[in-house]
């Protein structure tokens, strides 16, 4: 069976609303109204053991509250979740003793406490032995390169030492599942690299299942093998990391930097991305279109001084993905 | 992943590992007590944390104790004051017991659970409450633990310091009838030290009682404007709750917040002794246990309400 089964799952909010002003504060006393946000309107996917899957989708999507509900925080409003057998919400306290959550935007960590202190309290806390603890607290210093702050208080560490920190934190009780929500937001290029190789070995090596939301679509390259993309609540696509990239990489970009004006072209299989002054920007698919054969075409009747071919940045067709599916938060 | 080891890691084994060996010493009746210690050890962890690193803030501490001083001073010469006025025959304390009393009364301030856990308010102000339920632990025992170990770190230097200036100091400089006297005997020395555990644990539910509110309103100012003087006053921190008039002195003795400071200042100067003593402590346990099942019973309410809503 499935590690994790997520089925028609929907999430309202009840947010209170206040017209804005001083009158609105004084009217907020005696009436109130509220307006129901469904943050999930039906999410369905499942997840076996030992897969990664990249969860991307603009802001607002619905990530965050997906992995809220999957890691026993949220209650879900309907739907069906469970992991490893358990209901999330219902089992909490047997359902958190076997996942890691990491989220990037918050701490975990008690601010006030030495980082080698703070694993030990957790080590209590999930009950570790000691054997245990040993091993896996040397396997995770090493690994994210955290030795020089384990004597530092936690408030005292830069945004990148600490995400490594929380990392190991969330893995001192060896979990099955890991749960990332934007583990990489913020960070330098070398600390992203350490998160992303522990993440993928903790996945290779020791089979631990991890479900990853991510703006950056590095991460999801260097990482995810699955990518489900979602916005408004809902799963917009879900297939193999390889499919979405190789419809992203179909196309290319051709800019050509002309002599005199650049010529107006209709040709079929080609779309004029761009043309101001001497410079043109074309948009075409190589397997139909011969890019050598392209810019002979276009150099014929004006003389071209540069050509440049480029794949779009992926970043850049992720957005027009989500504005596709009319995705993007309003 | 590497099995490399660092030299801190061998540094950092020790007394942990050897006091593991021992409990896995066969013989005694281990299983149980093993059991029951890994039941307890997240709760006991995160009073230790909690208690460790709140006791490293020293400067608060001295600011508090010489804050307690003052007011300590000033209620002191208030009741001797009203005392000489012709009071001492009509009520049931003397003089030198309520300056005791008194003492005792701000040397244990801090163990007065008058405002909410910061931590539980900054934690509802950040939305990491409802992060503590990712922790495999019961939420109210975490909570409570760590709270406990609040009022614990605070409580214990100043109590100390203002234990030495009141108790030594004011003696050292010649005013021994205005000083903290010592308990009235050994027994009464004994019962005070359960009386005051059991305080602790009354404190805490009362104060977990406040963080709950925190939760539920997600604003603490309210809860701490109105708490603040109920049981600053039903404590008996403002004045001995036997000095109040016959018939609501023996009705705030039974309050439950009598057994916050009240009790165990009574049990200390030996006004209440004997079988009296021990009642006093029986009320101190079922008032804790009653605070205790209303608190985990309204915290799974406001817990179920709680969202974390924005990524």
């Amino acid at each position: 069976m499935s590690q994790v089964v997520v089925r028609d799952l929907v999430k309202a909010y009840r947010i209170a609303e206040r017209e804005p002003g001083l009158w609105g504060a004084v009217r907020g006393v005696w009436s109130r109204r509220y307006r129901e946000v469904q943050a999930l309107s039906g999410i369905s996917f499942s997840l076996e053991r030992g897969e990664l899957l990249g969860f991307i989708g603009p802001n607002g999507a619905g990530k965050s509250t997906t992995i809220k509900v999957l890691s026993g925080i949220l209650q879900p409003t309907a739907g069906l979740v469970e992991v490893g057998g358990l209901s999330p919400f219902a089992d909490r306290r047997r359902h958190v003793q076997r996942i890691g959550v990491v989220f990037g935007q918050r701490t975990q960590l008690w601010w006030d406490l030495p980082v080698l202190d703070g694993f030990r309290l957790l080590a209590d806390i999930y009950r570790v032995d000691q054997a245990r603890f040993q091993r896996s607290t040397d396997e995770l210093i090493a690994a994210l390169n955290i030795e020089p702050v384990l004597q530092q208080p936690v408030r005292q560490l830069s945004l990148g030492q600490r995400m490594r920190v929380e990392i190991a934190a969330a893995l001192l009780h060896e979990p099955e599942l890991l749960f990332l929500d934007e583990p990489t937001i913020g960070l330098d290029a070398p600390s992203k690299l350490a998160v992303r190789e522990v993440v993928k070995r903790l996945n290779r090596e020791r089979g631990v299942t991890v479900l990853l939301t991510t703006h950056d679509m590095h991460d999801i390259e260097a990482l995810a093998e699955r990518v489900i993309v979602i916005g408004r609540g809902r799963v917009l696509s879900d297939s193999p990391f390889q499919t979405r990239r190789d419809t992203v990489l179909r196309e290319r970009r051709l800019t050509l930097e002309f002599s005199g004006e650049a010529p107006a072209i209709d040709w079929p299989g080609v779309t004029v991305l761009s043309r101001s002054g001497a410079t043109l920007v074309l948009s075409f698919d190589p397997s139909q279109t011969n890019t050598p054969e392209l810019v002979a075409r276009a150099s014929r009747d004006q003389a071209v001084l540069d050509v440049h071919v480029e794949r779009p940045a992926i970043e850049e067709v992720i957005a027009r993905f989500y504005h596709l599916h009319g995705a993007a938060e309003g | 992943m590497s099995e490399q080891k660092g030299p801190r890691g061998r540094g950092a084994k020790g007394p942990r590992e050897e006091r593991r060996s021992r409990m896995e010493a066969p013989g005694d009746e281990g299983g149980a007590a093993r059991s029951l210690a890994d039941a307890a050890r997240p709760y006991r962890a995160a009073f230790a944390a909690r208690f460790s690193t709140l006791l490293e803030y020293r400067g608060a501490a001295v600011a508090g104790v010489a804050t307690q001083l003052w007011w300590g001073g000033i209620k002191v010469m208030i009741l001797a004051a009203f005392y000489q006025a012709g009071l001492e025959t009509a009520v049931p304390l003397s003089l030198s017991g309520a300056i005791t009393y008194t003492w005792t009364a701000q040397a244990l301030f801090a163990l007065v659970p008058w405002t909410a856990d910061p931590e539980v308010v900054q934690a509802v102000r950040s939305g990491g409450v409802s992060y503590d339920n990712l922790r495999p632990v019961d939420a109210y025992g975490f909570w409570f633990a760590r709270s406990a170990g609040w009022l614990a770190a605070r409580a214990l230097p100043r109590a100390l310091m203002l234990g030495a200036a009141a108790g030594f100091g004011l003696r050292f400089v010649g005013l021994t009838a205005w000083a903290w006297q010592a308990p009235a005997s050994w027994a009464a020395a004994l019962a005070f030290v359960i009386s005051l555990g059991l305080a602790l644990v009354v404190s805490t539910a009362v104060l977990m009682l406040l963080n709950i509110t925190v939760v539920a309103l997600l604003d603490e100012r309210g809860v701490n404007a109105l708490a603040a003087p109920f049981i600053l006053v039903l404590s008996g921190n403002l004045l001995p709750l036997s000095l109040y008039p016959d018939g609501v002195s023996q009705l705030l003795e039974l309050s439950p917040l009598a057994g916050i400071l009240d009790t165990p200042l009574r049990i200390y100067l030996g006004t209440l002794s004997g079988q009296a003593a021990a009642l006093g402590l029986l009320l101190q346990l079922f008032w804790a246990s009653v605070i205790v099942l209303i608190g985990r019973a309204s915290l799974a309410v406001a817990l179920r309400r709680l969202e974390v809503q924005g990524g």
